[in-house]
């Protein structure tokens, strides 16, 4: 029944990757500290490890994505495994029978891992319900809910410019109510014991039930970022940007968009992070986009390091069956 | 008919009947399909049967006023006939089924085959809602004499709202023309729209589509202002928020004639059973608070809700075999009804009594008052339960083609030994 118990094996080791949240504190160091290790890797001639030789990954999008499915599948490939990618368009009526179906025959095919995105929040935790016992689920985004290895790539590259988590007080900005970026960010920050983290934005886009998460909630982006260490801009839908959520894209600039101006009251030394692709004029100036304090970039190709890290560990698990580890799994 | 009326003597059991007050030893006899005496059996009464009913509990049979039955259109869910064989094994000799069938029960062809199809299995007196619009579609009302001459006693729109307020108040002036109540669901179509989870703390962590509770408590003062205005009956169907209850009990300290139930697995689970994305636990309207659980119990052991009912909503497997949004609201819930309504009575929230009298008078005045009593003359439908026997949900145990609740593998205290509908035993447990 429990919705993070699924992720681990019996010995508590990283079976799927499908929310930050029941991972411990420990657990997550562990994965970044495997992705500090395979950043070397991508500065080598050869930019291969042989890790996941003759293991084969699915990469299962249900929804479109390019930087996500490209940097899973350049992770899978940089540790040996071989790819398949699968682009299933999200407008094909997907009920669970199809979703079923396209599981088991890719198992039938002898699949050792999904990555999996869809539109549905659950649909992750649903796969790996499903899913034969020596498969592992990687969860790329589900609706609403969660997508850790986002998260946990914007967590490496905080560490590497602020060397921990203990003092920092972090600022998210913007559609937090349908962001599953924010959720796996919030989780992840306070498991690794940020300060203090604040959401920002208009009431339409900041759930009730917010501060249930651990955030405090603020409604003035100024007083929102005042002595902030990091910045997250997160992404805003061009559907929301109209309708009953907001008037207009242009007023949410006037009052959500990050400039240098309204940087001024964080830290001196504060990044500035964005899951990308950046609406310019939007979320954020391009002056910010493209200034000192951005690491969007580096956010990136952070990404495929910490892709290969938790591939490889959830690999790993799977090599240690029989070992004994797997012993008591109950699936 | 399966089963022949025969002349029955229930004995020795408790004899509870909400109507009549009676809560003490007694014998019922029976005999043509009614009930013929309570206590002592008239001077050369010959029963055909005797049940020793000692250490049992005997009382009227249940009323369900919501149980989909699948028929017509969904048989590869379940069938009038295997869903009223689960009923007369779940002590429950009335249901109400919502007008959502295909095609939708809108014209009194459709609810003569529902009347026909109930009668030729015999195992349950089933009684259709008529649909309040053509095609459920909230705009043109139906044909309700005609609908009410075909054996429909009240109107509904099933889980599919009246957006139009005209619309719902001509509704209302029309039914109310011919006596008809009408069973609204107060789920509020713009505010629950697109929503799979209570809007609160758990949807936010699982970042599930919100249901607020507002779109109760709009839906419900909504409809009490149009009651208000146009004097009709109205009930509401499967009320979720301890908001909308008060809503409803101020409403009739006003004089508004409402009236209202809830299914009884609200008084049980909540937005936390969500944890885990279980499907089995997708429902509409959506399981709500811990606080609104405990308003809701309140409310019913007050009387403020006066009928439990099952809201039986059997499903194929593939129906919940999918990511949490896109499964399909329901639980099957026949055979859960009596013994949850058992568990509310073990944890003092109800004395037995009063948990019978919102299983049985309690729905049976909304829907037909002439059910649901143990009264000489009335028809004999009679549940008897043993309510020391322990047993286990399971897919075996269940008779229902429904394999979709969340509760499978909990253990009950209490069972349907034997039912009677209109004096023929649909139910006998071996």
């Amino acid at each position: 029944m429990n919705a993070t118990n699924i992720q681990l094996d019996a010995a508590g080791n990283l079976k799927h990757l499908l929310t930050v949240e029941g991972l411990s504190r420990e657990l997550l160091t562990a994965i970044l500290d495997q992705a500090e290790g395979f950043t070397g890797v991508t500065q080598q001639a050869v930019k291969k490890v042989p890790l996941c030789r003759g293991k084969v990954i699915a990469n299962l999008f249900f929804e479109t994505s390019t930087r996500t499915r490209t940097t899973f599948e350049l992770a899978a490939k940089r540790l040996s495994a071989d790819v398949l990618n699968l682009n299933i368009a999200a407008s094909s009526t997907s009920k669970g029978e199809t979703l079923l179906d396209t599981l088991h025959n890719l198992e039938a095919m002898h699949v050792d891992m999904f990555v999996v995105r869809h539109s549905a929040s659950g649909a992750a935790h649903f796969i790996a319900e499903q899913a034969a016992p020596h498969v592992s689920v990687i969860n790329a985004g589900d609706g609403r809910h969660a997508h850790p290895t986002q998260g946990l790539l914007d967590m490496f590259t905080i560490r590497r410019h602020k060397g921990g988590f203990e003092h920092l007080r972090v600022a998210i900005v913007g559609d937090i109510l349908h962001s599953r970026v924010a959720r796996s960010q919030i989780a992840a920050l306070n498991t690794l014991g940020a300060a203090e983290i604040r959401v920002i934005g208009p009431r339409t886009l900041i759930p009730d039930a917010a501060e249930s998460l651990g955030v405090r909630v603020c409604h003035d982006l100024r007083e929102g970022v005042r002595d902030a260490d990091v910045v997250i801009m997160l992404r805003l839908q061009r559907e929301r940007m109209s309708g009953a959520l907001l008037p207009s894209a242009h007023e949410y600039y006037q009052l959500y968009g990050l400039t240098e101006e309204r940087l001024s009251t964080a830290r001196p030394d504060a990044i500035v992070m964005h899951p990308g692709p950046i609406n310019r004029g939007v979320e954020m100036d391009s002056q910010v986009a493209d200034g000192p304090r951005s690491v969007i970039l580096e956010q990136v190709s952070n990404g495929i390091a910490i892709r290969m890290a938790v591939i490889a560990m959830c690999i790993g698990t799977q090599n240690l069956r029989g070992l004994g580890a797997e012993a008591t799994y109950d699936v | 008919m399966m089963f022949d009326s025969m002349k029955i003597s229930i004995r020795n059991g408790r004899l509870i009947d909400p109507a009549s007050g009676i809560d003490r030893e007694a014998d019922l006899h029976c005999a043509d399909g009614k009930v013929l005496a309570i206590g002592a059996a008239p001077a050369g009464f010959q029963p055909d049967r005797t049940l020793d009913a000692r250490g049992l509990v005997v009382c009227p049979g249940l009323v369900d006023l919501s149980a989909r039955l699948r028929e017509p259109g969904d048989e590869q869910k379940a069938t009038i006939a295997s869903e009223t064989r689960a009923a007369a094994a779940a002590g429950i000799t009335t249901l109400c089924c919502p007008p959502d069938t295909k095609p939708i029960i809108d014209s009194p062809a459709v609810a003569q085959l529902v009347h026909q199809i109930s009668a030729r299995h015999g195992l349950a007196r089933v009684l259709p809602a008529g649909a309040i619009t053509r095609g459920l579609d909230g705009g043109q009302i139906t044909e309700m004499a005609a609908l009410k001459e075909a054996g429909c006693p009240v109107l509904s729109q099933g889980d599919r709202p009246i957006r139009n307020a005209q619309v719902l108040l001509r509704a209302l002036e029309y039914a109310s023309t011919f006596g008809l109540t009408l069973f609204l669901q107060p789920l509020d179509a713009d505010l629950s729209e697109g929503g799979c989870a209570h809007q609160g703390a758990v949807s936010t962590r699982l970042g599930l589509p919100g249901i607020p509770e507002a779109a109760e408590t709009v839906a419900v003062a909504r409809a009490l202002a149009l009651a208000e205005q146009t004097g009709a009956r109205i009930h509401f169907r499967g009320l979720s928020s301890a908001r909308g209850a008060e809503l409803l009990v101020e409403a009739r300290r006003r004089g508004i004639r409402a009236s209202g139930d809830c299914a009884i697995h609200q008084l049980f689970l909540t937005e936390d059973n969500l944890h885990g994305f279980n499907s089995n636990c997708h429902l509409l309207p959506p399981l709500r608070t811990v606080a609104d659980r405990q308003s809701l119990r309140v409310a019913v052991a007050e009387g403020a809700i006066q009928a439990l009912c099952s809201d039986h909503q059997p499903h194929d497997a593939d129906a919940k075999q999918a990511p949490f949004p896109e499964t399909i609201p329901g639980i099957s819930a026949l055979e859960t009804l009596l013994p949850l309504a058992l568990c509310l009575v073990a944890e003092g929230m109800l004395d037995l009594p009063t948990a019978i009298a919102r299983l049985t008078t309690g729905p049976a005045e909304v829907l037909r008052p002439d059910l649901g009593r143990l009264t000489p003359g009335g028809n004999a439908d009679v549940c008897v339960f043993d309510p020391a026997e322990t047993w286990v949900l399971s897919p075996e145990t269940l008779v229902s083609h429904g394999h979709n609740t969340p509760f499978l593998g909990m253990e009950f205290k209490g069972r349907v030994r034997w039912t009677l509908l209109g004096g023929r035993m649909v139910f006998e447990r071996s």
